[in-house]
């Protein structure tokens, strides 16, 4: 019996509601995930104890406050492998960081006859501001072919990465098929040809240890919520050589150096690209974040959200009348399926009532979608507080289902 | 929550057996709509005689609850005016959100249940919302 990671009950309070007379199964945390007691105090004293604007004041909270800031940003560098703190720019959450780069330094690296590269399983925030980006600068999108199960190959990034290639952009880890992406190999034929590759960490951070240096990408955006931490704030890494190179989006207070009428000249990275006051309690709360998983060990979490990822997978498979969509193995944390003539909403409808909570749609995956040939999917998503007890209650809300539009 | 409150029989039965699932051969005026939340479309065909819906048909993909709200309304709307139609449609997303309707809604009453899921709101009302837009087009056009 595979038990939760963590003790639910002690760290996890929303977990032990009840919802329609049953205990509550989370099991939405591709969506979101909870947050432990340790997060959400640490943004609670922040507030209470140490509120106070960051970088510009001298008086007591605002040193407070700015050393608080600067080690999340440490904290959250070194739970990636970044080299360098300054490597970490916060953002709101992944979508913002995707268009930062596409934006930023996209515009200045393609042009008439380059190619941008990202695969049909693609999250809309990793695939329209390459998509936009395409349409501005006159740039071809190309998509990699997905394998039968939905995953990508090695030949089939060979085949669509070339000369022209500038950009790829391709999450690690599906958020609907739980596909494990082959990043490493991506960015080797993209490095090859002189161009760079921009990763969606979203739902690949939260379940395993990631190092930045290793997997020798450009750039990685993830979000601080679906890692148990608050929502609004996120992170976009980029190494040095191109954050140097890459523009602001966002004037105004604390992204600039010199400033007089007609001009003005930008403040270092990071600060460069964080006008306005930033999310500082969530930087805060994200780094709480990191420790909780960090303490739990990320090879623990790995393990666990791929084991159970499996079995989800397996128990589903068995099913009559039930589709699973991705590879058996491995499958991450996020598990898709339909039950024959029944509308994933009507699925979704039916679990509430037993106290589940799982999504309905297409994801934000609508490509994907018209690549399964379907409409949308139901999905369930796996954490480190759920364990085998709940995959039993999602096959015995699958069978429910069933027999509830079959009478 | 009761679960039954929301899908009564004659839903599951228009759901099951949908009335007027097709599309027409030469429909007077035609109208898709998506539900962007969930990716469900419907696209509804009609056919007008002076003023009076003669026939009308849809087609497309969606819940249970979209569906059936299709079927239920495609044959409270045939043979009526098309003021009488929008009304209709008015009157029934009115009643969603708790209003009383001013017009008896007939099958269309079983959706009652709805207003309990907010979420739920938008699928049910789909239908309503394809024909509004449409009969607003064809205002424009005279």
């Amino acid at each position: 019996m595979i038990e939760p990671l963590v003790d639910v009950a002690r760290d996890f309070p929303i977990l032990q509601r009840e919802i329609n007379g049953h205990r509550l199964v989370w099991l939405d945390s591709a969506a979101t995930a909870q947050k432990p007691n340790q997060v959400i105090d640490s943004v609670n004293d922040f507030y209470r104890w140490s509120n106070a604007n960051v970088l510009r004041s001298v008086h007591t909270l605002a040193a407070e406050a700015t050393t608080a800031f600067a080690e999340s940003r440490r904290d959250i560098a070194r739970f990636i492998g970044a080299r360098k703190s300054e490597e970490v720019i916060f953002t709101r959450g992944t979508t913002e960081a995707l268009n930062l780069v596409a934006r930023g330094l996209g515009d200045s690296l393609t042009k008439v006859g380059d190619e941008i590269v990202v695969s049909p399983m693609e999250h809309h925030s990793n695939l329209i501001p390459w998509q936009q980006l395409a349409k501005r600068t006159g740039a071809t999108l190309r998509y990699v072919e997905l394998a039968q199960d939905g995953t990508i190959t090695v030949d089939a990034l060979r085949a669509v990465i070339g000369p022209s290639t500038r950009i790829v952009a391709l999450s690690k880890v599906s958020n609907v098929l739980g596909t494990v992406n082959p990043i490493q190999a991506a960015g080797e034929m993209v490095h090859h040809v002189g161009g760079i590759i921009v990763v969606d960490g979203a739902q690949s951070v939260p379940h395993e240890p990631t190092d930045v240096q290793q997997l020798d990408i450009d750039f990685l955006a993830f979000s601080g919520h679906k890692m148990c931490g608050p929502t609004g704030i996120g992170v976009l890494w980029g190494k040095s050589q191109w954050l140097d190179q890459m523009e602001p989006l966002q004037y105004g207070g604390e992204m600039i150096s010199y400033v007089d009428r007609d001009t003005a000249t930008w403040a270092e990275v990071p600060e460069k690209f964080e006008g306005g006051t930033p999310n500082i309690a969530g930087s805060i709360g994200l780094s709480a974040a990191t420790r909780y998983l960090s303490n739990i060990g990320m090879k623990k979490v790995h393990q666990h959200s791929q084991a159970l990822g499996q079995l989800a997978f397996d128990t589903l498979y068995e099913i009559p009348a039930v589709t699973v969509y991705g590879p058996g193995r491995p499958h991450g944390a996020a598990i898709a399926f339909n039950i024959e003539g029944i509308h994933p909403h009507d699925i979704a409808q039916v679990f509430d009532s037993l106290g589940i909570a799982i999504r309905a749609g297409h994801h934000c995956a609508q490509p994907l979608m018209q690549w399964l040939g379907v409409g949308s999917t139901a999905r369930a998503s796996v954490y480190l507080y759920n364990g085998e007890q709940d995959i039993l209650r999602l096959r015995e809300a699958i069978l429910e289902t069933k027999r509830y539009f079959r009478r | 929550m009761n679960l039954d409150e929301l899908y009564r029989e004659t839903i599951l039965d228009h759901n099951q057996s949908p009335r007027n699932r097709r599309a027409l051969e030469n429909p007077t005026k035609t109208v898709g709509l998506l539900n962007p939340t969930c990716g469900d479309q419907i696209k509804l065909d009609l056919q007008l005689e002076q003023g009076i819906v003669r026939d009308v048909g849809f087609t497309g993909q969606g819940c249970s609850i979209s569906m059936a709200s299709a079927s239920m309304l495609t044959e409270a709307i045939k043979g009526q005016s098309i003021d009488d139609a929008l009304a209709l449609a008015q009157n029934f997303k009115a009643f969603l959100t708790g209003t009383p309707s001013r017009l008896p809604l007939g099958e269309l009453e079983a959706l009652q249940g709805v207003s309990q899921f907010p979420s739920r709101v938008k699928c049910a009302t789909l239908a309503h919302n394809a024909l509004e837009k449409m009969l607003a087009e064809s205002d424009e056009s005279s």
